[in-house]
Parts: C-alpha cells; structure tokens; sequence
C-alpha cells in the first residue's frame, strides 16, 4: 500500500523515502537488494574461478587475479551476500513473529545497514583502484600484512566498517528479543526463527570482537609500522590464525543458525504439525552456538599445535555433531505423520536434508584431526563447506524468500517459476561440489590457479565447471521469478501458506505499524491456537490506541559515508600524507552527525486512534 | 522388499560411485593410494569416519524417503489436520545416545592416529635421519644437518625407515604436503618450527604441493620426494657429500657458464652444501625431476627460465636478474652437466616403472 503511494511521488522521493527509513520491513528490503546484488558479484567471481579450473594448464585469467578473484569471491560471499541476505530475513520476520512494532533501536537498525553497503562498497572499489585483497578471504599473516598494493588495506577497512554493522545489528536483536516480545511470548513460547535469530545474535555479539581486534592489529601493522604479525620484529603470524578463527568458526553458524530456523517453521508449516520436539530444538541450537566456540582450532590442525590441542578440538568438533543430528531428526520426525505439501519452499527445505547430512558427514570427518591432515587445505574442505553454506544456508535463504516473499512483498512468488529454478541449481550444486570431494583427496590443493595434464583431475574439474553453470542458471530462472511476480502475480492474502505464527495473522505485506493492536499469545503457534479454536485473527493484548512511531533519518547514511571517506584517507595516507584530510572530512562528517543525533531531540510521531479505524482492519 | 529395493537406489548408486572413485586418482599424488606408513594410517581414518558416516546417512535417507513417500499430502486430504505431536522422550534420547556412541568410536583412532602421528621418540635412536625443511616462495630447500648436504626442490629419503622433518619458512606460511605418503604440515615463520616424518613404503618419485596459499605462485611451488632404497640412499649421501663445488665443468660452454654464474647467480644459488640459500641450491640440479619444480627438464626449458622466470612462475624473486641469452645457454650447460649422483630420479623410476 505505502509503497504504491511512493511510486506515485516519484522515484526521487522512493529513493529518499528508503535513505532515510527506520522501518524494519524496508530496511530488509535493502538488505535483500543489497545482499542480492553482491550475491551475484560473488556468483560471477565463482564462474570465472570454474572456468580457469575448466581445464589443465589454464591461463584464461593470470595467477595474481586468481587470487584476487578467490579471496573476494570468499569475503563478498561471506560478509556481503550471506549474512546481509540473513538479516534481511531477521529484519522482515522478528519482530512480526514477537508481535513487535519495530525492533528495539530502528535508528540503530538503519545505521547497520548502511555501516555494511558502504563497508561492502569500500572493500569492491578496490577492483578499480589498482587490485583487490589477494591473501585468501581468511587474509592469513604474514601473506595479508607484506602482500604489495592497497588491496589488503581495503580487505581490513570494508570489512572493519562492514563488521561494525554487523554487530550492531546483532546487539539490535539481542535487545529487541529479550524486550519487545507481545504479552504471552515466553522464551518457549518463541518460533524457532525467532530463537535461532536470537543465539546467533549472542554469536556475533561474542565473535565479531575478535575480528575487530585482528583486523585493527592488521590495519596498525600495514599502515602505521607496527609489527604484530612480523615475525622478524618479534612478533608472531599464527595469531591471526587464532583471532581469525575465534571469529570464523562462530561465523559459520551464525550463517547456518538462522536458516535452522526458518527450516524449522517451514518443515513445521508444510507438514501441517507442530515443531517435533521443539524443546530439544532450542536446546540444540543453544547448544551448537556455546560449542561453536570451543572449536575454532579445527581449523589449525596442521598449524602444529600439537597432538594434545588437535585431540582436543577433534572431540569438541565432533561433539556439535549430536545436536545437529537432534535437529535434522526432529525435522524429520515433524513431516513423520503429517501432510507434507510440496511447496517451492518446502522443496529447498527437503533438497536441504540430503546435502545439510552429507555435509555434516565430511564435517566429522575433517574434524578427525589426523585425517585432516590429508583433507586440509584441499578440495575436500571446499566441497564440505560448500555443502554446509550453500547446501545449509543458500538452500535455506531461497527456502526462506520463497515463504516469507508475500510478508515482504505482498505477492506469492511464482510456484511453477520456483520448481524450474530449484532443479538446476539442486542438481548443479552436486556436480559442482560432490566430486570435489574426490579432487581434493586425489591432491588438488584447494586455492591453486591451476593444474597439471597427467595429474588425473582434468575430469573431475571439467564436471565440477558444468555444475557451476547449471547453478548459474537456476539463480537466474530465480531473478525472472522475481521480476515475473512483480509485474503478473496477484496480491497475496494475508496466510497464503496456512501458518502458525505471528506473521500470518498480518496482512501481506502489513501496514508500516505491523500491528495495530499489540497481540496476546497463548501458547506455541499462537495462530495456529486461534484457527483450531474457530477464531480469525489474533486476540489482542491492548484497546485500540495511539501508536508511537520514530522519524526516519538520514544520520545513518551521513555516518556511514563518513567511514567510507575516511577509509579511503588511511588507506592512501601510507603514499601521501595529504590523504589526512579525508581521514579528518571523513571523521567530521561522523561525529557531526554524531552530534546531531545526540543533542537534537528526535520524539517520533504518534499515529492516532481515528486514523488507525479509518485504514481498516488490520486483521483481513 | 522389491519395493525398498528400489527405494534405496540413490543409495547404491552413491556407494558404486564411491569405490568407482576411490580408485581414481594418479599413483603417485592420491592420498586414497598410500604409499607410505602416514598415509596408510590416514586412510584407515578415513575409512572408518567414512563408514559410520555412511551409516548416518543411510538411517536419515531411509527415514527421508519412507516421511516423503508415505506422509505426502494427496488430493482430497487439504483438510485433512493431523495430530499435533510435541516429541517422543524415548526417541529423542535414542537419536542422543547413539550418535555419542558413534563419535566416541570415532574419537579413539582418531586421538591414537594424532599422537600416532607426533610420535618423536625413535628419533632419540641413533642413525635416525633429520631433514631441515625449509618453505620460501615459491621453492623448498632441504638441509641434512647430519650429513652435512644441502639441496632443493627433490627430497631424497630411503625406503622403510622414519625421516624426521624440522619445518620453518623463511618467509610467507606454506605447508609440506605429500599426499600418497602422509599428511601435510604447516611451515612457519619464525622460531615457530614444526616436525613431522616421512615413511615410505616403496621406491618412487612421488608429487609434492604446497597446500598453504602463499602468493600467486602458490600452485606451481610443487617438489618431488624421490624415495630409494636404503644402499642407494647411503650411495647418493656420499655422492653429495664429496661435490666438489669448484670443479670445473668439460665443456668450453659450461667452462663458460661456470663464470656467468659465478658473476651472475652465486649471490643467491649456492653449489656444494651450504645450509641455506636466498635462491634454490643447486648441487645436483643435473639429475633434477623438473626446472623449478614444474618444467620439464631440458635445457631449452632451462634457458627459457633463467631468461624470463616470471613468465612461468609469476612473482618469483628471480625475476629482474638479466643475462644475455648466450649467457644463459652457458649457465644451462654448466648447470646441466651438474650430476654427480648415480642415484638419480629416473634410476628410480627405471625400477619401478613409474613416471
């Protein structure tokens, strides 16, 4: 509804209107336009990986690009595709699903996105400024801190930027889950998404710091002289290695968590049943985020930590196994019994199960220590976390934007379109990651440019470039969806999927308010309460009464732009001392804005009680 | 049954596929045909995850494909609401306790394999074999302490006995990987050194990679183990040992070449047993497996890289040192003719028949 009144002022006004919103639901829409667009930056940096990898003795693009091309095609996928896709869905979903008007800090909420695009902006520049970070998306010392050029420096500045959205964000959720619940939303009351969200929330709120600290230290020693990671001024490179993975393991899965969740209701909705054993769900994904702490050095098996620290993290490593078993058999003890309706999302969630296990499996196996010393560092780790990121977490997120595109967007994505996508790409992800498995045991390192004729991989490469292809084509048989839906599909109702939860009871997509009177829960599931007890919607909390609304701001933009400047000036400093000026533009533009913020009175808006009547029932 | 049988065939197809593939892979790289005690250990490992896993996956398909099959809603059924289960105590509790029984099957080799693999006491033995490996980008060298020879790019080894490695790296982290004979470890900057040992079952040359991304070369810094017997060993030993680094080559040419090189390249090339070099030593590079541990060896292959080495291994530290090139036509020659062992890669690869 708003959105076809802006249409109507304009696309000036549109762009500014969305500049400066604080509402949640448009701030997921710039998250998944956002996220999207570096999706497929990153998708055709992958393309262009498979078909240097096509054939032995390769040479369509030259080795220094390549590793350019690697280590972005890890960060933008990682920090700018996954996690912004991820938080476009916790924007659109949690505080619907709490019964929440908006999240706890909408200002703050705002300020994130913004600190990510431009953070993400920063690092791509970087393309045309004389070549982008070539150390590997994991930057290891002392590689990342020699490594000629600029790239580097702007690996440390986008993602430092980047990462400070990103913990804002999490910190915006922690405080909106524990405070703005509806009346009746207990702990265990919550939909699994909303917990999942929740856990990895307290998983970046943990992690992030320590990647905040690595790059800091990264940044000092590549701009300023220090010497943290230079071994021959007394300092020490494997510490990287140890602040990197403090962070990176828990990154997984706060990648992986959330879509958990969605997979959880989406099993839950399309089998028609309540969650199977919701209590062990949680208790699993608590589980899995406070051991996804104890288990960083997995990573570092051939590091030479020692047969005591490897024996040590081997067991802990394996130990996440047992809740994520827990989880993949409730999931599959929910659709036991139910009625199972094939929709495109529930399709991606079963397409999930299979590859999430296999996954899982080569997860084990590399967490034996002494076996991964043969699987490190190999194409047997690419095809493993490929099968857990994209097999768990881009399954999860087509699955997720197939439910939720109606609360989004107000229109059911086209189910025949979502079929003739999810095909493709399913089958394509196979042959692109399953025999990698075998490359890498056959002795492909993984991150080399190329290889040899005689070697016995020339097969093995070729089959996993023609997967890479049908991927490629599945996502954009997605984007023709996408487009499709927009122009022919009608306006969704408000519970096109039959659902249970919070979002549902809203029209699709709900008014800027959400809910007009704050709902009373009454158990798990609240709508599904309501609809086996004959009622239509939910039964409210409150009378009707004035909603308190904040204003929309263009702070949040200012800061962001601030950083983004001021990043070019420390990384151009290092040639010309000038750049200063930038560093100090840059930071006056934050802090002014800053300032602003702080000691100008900004008390929101009240929409009335008459208005709220005069718009209709919110209910449908 | 027929019925499951057919059910199941995913399943099969996917363990066919598995043994078809575990066959793949060339003699001498694949870590799934071990040639060596760490490898061999290894894929025992690997083989035991890989059957409990299986196991895994089998239970979770089974149940996948019976829910799907059985549970999918048919038409005439959109009404149809089933029974709202909250969970099963003693299925929960089941899918709990086995899967921590699993792992700890797993866990046993697993711990037993790493210590397995640190173990450091036979080499308090005497006679054991020490070799100083050392990583720089993008080229090994191999420093024998107790022999007192240096060399680099092919680590000679004898056959049935444990040679221990001392790994550092001079510059950037790189990691030693042999993948049909163990396991791969991490080479270090620093005082941070790391130990691992070599245990190879049977003669042959076998392929080694750098599997740490070291720069853009990082895929071509690639070495040979050339494994002999142990007489043969003991023979190549003396060989090094006794290198004569000023002898003066027979040909006018390489009488030559000597000179350039001298002028040109013993800044960083050491010839005889000096324990460490800025650039790869090169006392026995006649009886070399490749040129800079990628091209094959020939002379014209030799010249090409000492004219433009960047062409081949894009940032390598060579590049910038010009020689005319009849100049580097003598210091091919010289190099060339630098063969003083009778053991030598293709004497082993004669015995074994490989390549």
């Amino acid at each position: 509804m708003s959105n076809a009144i802006v249409q109507q002022r304009g696309i000036g006004a549109m762009i500014w209107d969305y500049i400066t919103t604080v509402d949640h639901k448009k701030i997921a829409h710039l998250y998944l336009v956002a996220g999207g667009l570096f999706f497929l930056i990153g998708g055709l940096e992958a393309l262009i990986i498979r078909i240097q990898l096509m054939q032995p003795d390769s040479n369509f693009i030259s080795a220094g690009l390549y590793n350019e091309m690697i280590t972005m095609h890890g960060t933008t996928m990682i920090f700018l595709a996954a996690m912004p896709l991820i938080f476009a869905l916790m924007n659109a979903v949690v505080p619907l699903q709490i019964g929440a008007r908006d999240v706890a800090f909408p200002f703050l909420n705002s300020l994130g996105f913004w600190l990510f695009l431009f953070g993400g902006l920063l690092l791509n520049v970087s393309w045309f400024t004389g070549g982008a970070p070539d150390a590997g998306w994991t930057n290891y010392a002392p590689l990342s801190s020699t490594s000629p050029g600029h790239g580097v420096d702007y690996y440390v500045m986008g993602l430092q930027i980047a990462g400070a959205g990103t913990l804002i964000g999490g910190i915006n959720f922690l405080v909106t889950i524990i405070n703005m619940r509806a009346p009746g939303m207990t702990y265990m009351r919550m939909p699994l998404f909303t917990w999942t969200t929740f856990i990895t929330s307290v998983l970046i709120l943990f992690a992030f710091p320590a990647l905040t600290v690595g790059l800091f230290l990264m940044m000092f020693d590549r701009m300023f002289g220090s010497a943290f990671f230079d071994v021959t001024a007394g300092g020490n490179a494997i510490i990287w290695e140890h602040l990197f993975w403090i962070f990176g393991h828990p990154e997984v899965y706060i990648l992986i968590l959330p879509v958990f969740g969605a997979f959880s209701d989406i099993f839950s909705t399309f089998s028609k049943k309540r969650l199977f054993g919701y209590s062990a769900m949680v208790f699993a994904t608590v589980l899995i985020g406070f051991l996804g702490f104890m288990v960083w050095a997995h990573h570092m098996f051939t590091v030479g930590l020692g047969p005591i620290a490897n024996s040590i993290f081997a067991v802990s490593t394996m130990a996440i196994a047992v809740p994520t078993g827990i989880k993949i058999f409730n999931w599959l003890f929910t659709m036991w019994g139910g009625s199972i309706k094939l929709s495109v999302a529930m399709l991606w969630a079963l397409g999930f199960i299979p590859t999430f296990t296999i996954g899982g499996m080569t997860g084990v196996m590399l967490g034996s220590a002494a076996a991964d010393y043969q699987y490190h560092d190999t194409y047997f780790v690419v095809a493993h976390f490929h099968y857990v990121i994209v097999g768990g977490t881009v399954f999860g997120l087509f699955a997720a934007m197939h439910y939720w595109w109606p609360k989004m967007f107000g229109k059911v994505l086209n189910e025949k379109l979502g079929h003739l996508g999810f095909w493709p790409f399913f089958i394509g992800f196979h042959l692109t990651f399953f025999i990698q498995h075998f490359l890498g045991l056959m002795g492909m390192p993984r991150r080399y440019w190329t290889y040899f004729e005689g070697q016995g991989l020339a097969t093995g490469n070729l089959i996993s470039t023609i997967g890479a292809f049908l991927m490629a084509i599945g996502t954009l048989i997605f984007l023709y969806n996408v487009i499709y839906t927009a122009i022919k599909e009608p306006k969704a109702s408000a519970d096109p999927w039959d659902g249970r939860t919070l979002e549902w009871s809203l029209p699709s997509a709900p008014p800027f308010y959400n809910f007009k009177q704050t709902p009373l829960v009454r158990g798990l599931d609240p709508l599904w309460i309501e609809k086996m007890e004959g009622r239509k919607g939910i039964t409210p909390a409150e009378p009707l009464g004035d909603i308190h609304m904040p204003n929309g701001s263009i702070l949040p933009f200012l800061m962001s732009m601030g950083l983004f400047i001021a990043g070019f000036g420390f990384i151009y400093q290092v040639d010309n001392k000038l750049w200063f000026i930038a560093v100090a533009v840059g930071m006056g533009l934050f802090f002014a804005s800053m300032f602003t913020r702080s000691f100008k009175d900004d008390l929101g808006y009240h929409i009335h009680k008459e208005d709220l009547i005069e718009k209709g029932d919110g209910k449908e | 049954m027929r019925g499951w049988m057919g059910k199941l065939r995913p399943v099969f197809i996917f363990s066919v596929l598995v043994l078809f593939l575990a066959g793949c892979g060339e003699e001498n790289l694949s870590a799934l045909k071990p040639k060596g005690y760490g490898a061999d250990l290894l894929l025992d490992l690997m083989v035991i995850s890989l059957a409990i896993m299986t196991f895994v996956f089998v239970v979770v398909m089974a149940i996948y494909i019976f829910v799907l099959i059985r549970y999918r809603r048919k038409k005439g059924e959109e009404n149809y609401i089933p029974k709202q289960t909250e969970g099963n105590k003693s299925l929960e509790i089941i899918w709990t306790v086995i899967p921590v029984l699993l792992l700890l099957i797993l866990a046993v080799p697993t711990v037993q394999a790493t210590f397995d693999l640190a173990d450091e006491k036979p080499r308090e033995e005497d006679g054991s074999i020490t070799v100083e490996v050392t990583g720089n980008q993008y080229w090994w060298h191999f420093n024998y302490p107790d022999q007192e020879i240096s060399t680099s790019q092919d680590l000679y080894i004898p056959t049935g006995e444990r040679v221990y490695l001392d790994m550092k790296s001079s510059d950037v982290i790189h990691s030693f990987w042999v993948p049909s004979i163990a396991g791969k470890m991490d080479t270090n900057p620093g005082d941070n050194e790391n130990t691992m040992y070599l245990e190879a079952y049977e003669e042959g040359v076998y392929w080694g990679h750098c599997a740490e991304l070291c720069g853009q070369s990082h895929s071509l810094m690639d070495f040979r183990v050339v494994a002999v017997s142990s007489e043969e060993y003991d023979q190549w030993v003396s060989d090094m040992q006794n290198i004569d680094p000023e002898a003066t080559p027979e040909t006018a040419s390489a009488k030559d070449g000597q000179k350039a090189f001298e002028n040109s390249c013993m800044g960083c090339h050491a010839i005889g047993n000096s324990p460490a070099g800025v650039g790869p030593n090169l006392s026995n590079f006649g009886n070399r497996t490749k040129i800079a541990g990628i091209l094959d060896h020939n002379k014209e292959n030799l010249v090409d890289w000492i004219m433009d080495p960047d062409q081949f291994k894009p940032g390598n530290k060579m590049e910038g040192y010009n020689v005319s090139e009849k100049e580097a036509q003598q210091i091919a020659d010289y190099l060339m003719q630098l063969d003083h062992s009778e053991v030598t890669p293709d004497s082993v690869n004669g015995s074994s028949g490989k390549k």
